[in-house]
């Protein structure tokens, strides 16, 4: 499978145990890639997204509501987000634009220009 | 459903506390990255199911459940018989069709819990924000606790 936005395990590892890996979905076309990260609770203050060395990492702090009384049933997590993805090398990294929405993180990642597919006029 | 109640191991098990080491390793192998593929697979016949907390105060029972990516008007709350139902869909949006990997869940859900109290059913409030749906249920009057003046004879 050619998954170029590709999922860096070894940084997981090292990190696993304070952070939740968020669930996420890469759409492809020729334009670029689409990257979106599940992170209820996460808004645009608590995001921070970084590349480095060709790796895009996302980590979401959770800025859940306040809620009043005893917690007497659970099932969330409230340890924060992180995720490290690899980047592909046609991958412009500074032309690179996020939003969040209702808790869902969307990343732009646009194709460098040289390696979208074009077509040649034959003069 | 019945929905077991949450007892925080260290509570549960004072004299065990391996055991919620143990469990913290199992939990976290389940978010390795190569199970993930696993779970998206897995959730073809569970459906979703998102993480659900109950909180219980003297004047209101609240549920706070984690629906990410929802459209409000696709969240459907209701209440029967002392059982709160949180059920939805979550959409296809543009362009999923041609996902590389993908590991969100896009269907129905359904989610319900026994309220511990009776609720006073006409004040129930729900509010959606980043992704996190907060329903407040205020306790109906004769469930909240109350406080007895002893009077000495």
């Amino acid at each position: 499978m050619n998954t170029t936005v590709r999922e860096n395990r070894n940084g997981e590892r090292a990190q696993r145990e304070q952070f939740v890996a968020p669930s996420s979905s890469v759409l492809e076309d020729n334009d670029g890639y689409t990257l979106q990260v599940e992170m209820p609770g996460v808004n645009k203050e608590g995001l921070e997204i970084s590349v480095e060395n060709n790796e895009l990492t996302i980590l979401g702090h959770r800025s859940l509501p306040a809620v009043e009384g005893t917690l007497i049933h659970r099932e969330s997590r409230s340890n924060d987000f992180r995720r490290t993805f690899e980047l592909d090398p046609s991958i412009d990294a500074g032309k690179i634009s996020a939003k969040v929405e209702q808790g869902v993180v969307t990343l732009t990642l646009p194709k460098a220009e040289q390696v979208k597919p074009r077509k040649i006029t034959v003069s | 459903m019945s929905l077991i109640r949450y007892q925080s191991p260290e509570v549960a098990w004072p004299a065990l506390g391996r055991l919620s080491n143990l469990r913290d390793e199992l939990d976290s192998l389940f978010e390795l990255p190569f199970l993930s593929n696993f779970a998206s697979q897995t959730q073809l016949f569970n459906g979703w199911t998102p993480a659900l907390d109950l909180y219980q105060s003297n004047d209101n029972v609240t549920a706070v459940v984690e629906l990410p990516g929802m459209r409000k008007e696709d969240i459907d709350i209701s209440l029967h018989d002392g059982t709160l139902t949180i059920s939805g869909e979550r959409k296809h949006e543009v362009g999923d069709e041609k996902a590389e990997r993908s590991e969100r869940y896009v269907g129905k859900f359904r989610r319900s819990i026994t309220l511990p109290t009776r609720v006073d059913t006409s004040k129930v409030n729900a509010t959606y924000k980043d992704g996190v749906l907060t329903v407040t249920l205020p306790k109906a009057e004769e469930a909240k606790p109350r406080q007895i003046q002893v009077n000495v004879a």
